[in-house]
């Protein structure tokens, strides 16, 4: 791909929203559980039939009906209440990662290809020193050193996003960097901060698109993990990979109904925001297979 | 393959554990929080005791020299006390690598067997079969190890029963059989991606000039194959499986959580979560240095199947 696309992306980039249709079906479809996806951790409290904490001793591990349509936990609480409930943390968690992630991976890139020099190699041998730390073991640690939640693991988590973004930004950005534009906006006495932020960042922008919209569903995945784990979002409050972990035990005593029905909901989740991304990263940068 | 470049990824490699190793033991240095607090354990003890065992513990050591201490240990293989599980770092972790271990090449020999396999099915046939492979593995990539963990657990423990949902067994054969629903559950989303990667490379060589000429030539299509394609597609295909081999490090930990399995995973988990910064320390350590070192293996093993990355890589 040469700077050019990258520069004539600009323009797509705009009409990806109003072109979605030109996406193909498989991509339509996962647009629209997206879509609801996103309505349902605006509005969930809404749409929630039951409070998800409500607990309900007489009435645990109960089987779909009209009242519980997916049944209910190992204290009675609505199993769908609580996946409504947990589609906010589930997905604000990687919202922030890919902003952070995007936000510092696109800085670092401008920083590396605007100065160049050692700087630019400074900035790639750390890249390439947190690539050696698998992001997962990064939110580990993180919560090893500041307790468990969500904040934590999210900072760490988009830290290990970072390289994966800053490094295909830096050579999109150094080959932008040498387009005689850019020299003849510094001849014309255009302030380096202008030139960075108001040319060559606009020119990357369809890059960040594209790599943001596939790192989200990595990020869903990373996230629900750590919950899972039982070091991200903390009980009481219901989030989807905590969700599985918690149905887990009961899964033995013959009531999987909770870890399926969250762990599907993540499947779902991740497979529609990596088919997305997959299309709007085809569409943005004019790719073909 | 020059001995020059072998020599760069090498001292690349050392250079990047080197500042790993520092990252980890500076990060969890200054964490919030003093160990000695949990060592005592809430009773209330006098400045002079404290101070003592700040020094038996060498926490009152300055930094640089605690970093020179912890690492020189550590590469002689002893990476100190653990003041939550009250027992030697060493200790605790020998007893449970064997089992990650086993765990993760497991998953990695049915990611390269699966995988690849699937993958160069996909690419030579093209029609349903290739369809299926292709969405399912589509499906299949957005399926985490916990949710695919969940899943198995479901089917065997109370349907099937033919391998067991918990622990990780006595015995070589014992072991195998207890680690294969994790190691399926490991592998599966991984197995997806290298069989995508493997179809598209090798879908490009189909494509290539060379083999039109080959056919043209008469040679039977299983010896196009087999000496052109699969060779020249090659490269990629072990650069991503390498790859993914070295992210089940990480992977690992969630497998063996879900399954009980007791290994550095599950270990590193608990030690997270009550806070013991030195087993966190080693264990993150350990497999930081397992991935880098895959990593370095799988460029110098591309470099081999590709001499031309290593040409491009040293001029």
């Amino acid at each position: 791909m040469s700077a050019l696309q990258v520069g004539l992306g600009v323009g797509r980039s705009r009409r990806v929203v109003g072109r979605l249709a030109d996406l193909g079906p498989v991509t339509v479809v996962a647009a629209g559980v997206v879509a609801m996806l996103i309505l349902v951790a605006l509005f969930g409290p809404l749409i929630a039939p039951h409070d998800p904490t409500a607990v309900d001793p007489l009435n645990v591990y109960a089987g779909s009906s009209s009242t519980h349509l997916l049944g209910t936990d190992d204290t009675g609480r609505d199993i769908l209440s609580r996946l409504i409930y947990g589609a906010r943390p589930s997905l604000v968690g990687p919202a922030f990662i890919v902003a952070i992630a995007v936000t510092l991976g696109s800085g670092l890139a401008l920083a590396a290809a605007w100065f160049g020099g050692w700087v630019d190699a400074v900035i790639s041998r750390a890249l390439d020193i947190l690539f050696a730390f698998p992001g997962l073991i990064l939110a580990i640690g993180a919560v090893a050193m500041f307790g468990p939640g969500l904040v934590a693991p999210v900072i760490a988590l988009a830290i290990s996003y970072t390289p994966y973004f800053a490094r295909v930004l830096r050579s999109a950005a150094v080959r932008e960097r040498r387009l005689p534009y850019v020299d003849t906006a510094w001849v014309q006495g255009v302030s380096a901060r202008k030139i960075c932020f108001a040319h060559l960042l606009p020119n990357l922008l369809p890059l960040m698109l594209a790599q943001a919209s596939v790192a989200f569903g990595y990020a869903l995945l990373d996230l629900a993990a750590v919950s899972f784990l039982g070091l991200g979002v903390q009980p009481p409050t219901s989030e989807w990979g905590l969700m599985v972990a918690n149905g887990q035990p009961a899964i033995v005593a013959g009531h999987p109904q909770q870890a399926l029905y969250a762990g599907m909901t993540v499947l779902v989740a991740v497979v529609a925001f990596n088919v997305l991304g997959e299309g709007i990263s085809r569409r943005v940068l004019g790719k073909t297979s | 393959m020059s001995s020059r470049f072998v020599l760069g990824r090498v001292a690349a490699l050392a250079a990047t554990l080197l500042v790993a190793s520092f990252v980890i033991y500076v990060a969890l240095y200054l964490a919030p929080g003093d160990p000695v607090t949990s060592l005592i354990g809430g009773t209330h003890a006098s400045p002079s005791l404290v101070a003592q065992i700040r020094h038996e513990h060498h926490l009152d050591d300055p930094l640089f020299v605690g970093y020179a201490r912890w690492l020189t240990s550590a590469l002689h293989g002893d990476f100190g006390q653990s003041l939550v599980f009250r027992d030697g770092v060493g200790q605790l972790i020998g007893p449970r690598v064997g089992t990650t271990l086993l765990l993760v090449a497991y998953a990695a020999v049915l990611i390269l067997v699966t995988g690849i396999g699937l993958g160069i099915l996909a690419a030579l046939r093209a029609g349903r079969l290739e369809t299926t492979i292709v969405v399912g593995t589509t499906v299949a990539m957005g399926a985490p190890t916990f949710v695919m963990a969940i899943i198995l657990i479901a089917l065997f423990a109370n349907n099937l029963g033919w391998f067991p949902v918990f622990g990780a067994g006595e015995g070589f054969g014992d072991r195998i059989w207890h680690l294969t629903l994790p190691a399926i559950a490991l592998a599966f989303s991984y197995v997806a991606y290298v069989s995508q990667v493997t179809r598209a490379a090798v879908r490009e060589e189909l494509r290539g000039e060379y083999v039109e000429t080959a056919r043209s030539r008469g040679l039977p299509e299983r010896f196009v194959v087999r000496r052109h394609v699969l060779r020249n597609a090659m490269g990629p295909i072990a650069n991503v499986s390498g790859l993914t081999v070295a992210g089940l490090i990480a992977g690992t930990v969630v497998a063996e959580r879900a399954f009980g399995i007791n290994g550095l995973g599950s270990l590193l988990v608990d030690a997270a979560a009550r806070k013991d910064l030195a087993v966190v320390q080693a264990i993150a350590l350990m497999m930081v240095a397992a991935f880098v070192v895959i990593n370095t293996l799988v460029d110098l093993l591309s470099a081999a199947l590709d001499p031309r990355l290593a040409q491009k890589a040293v001029a």
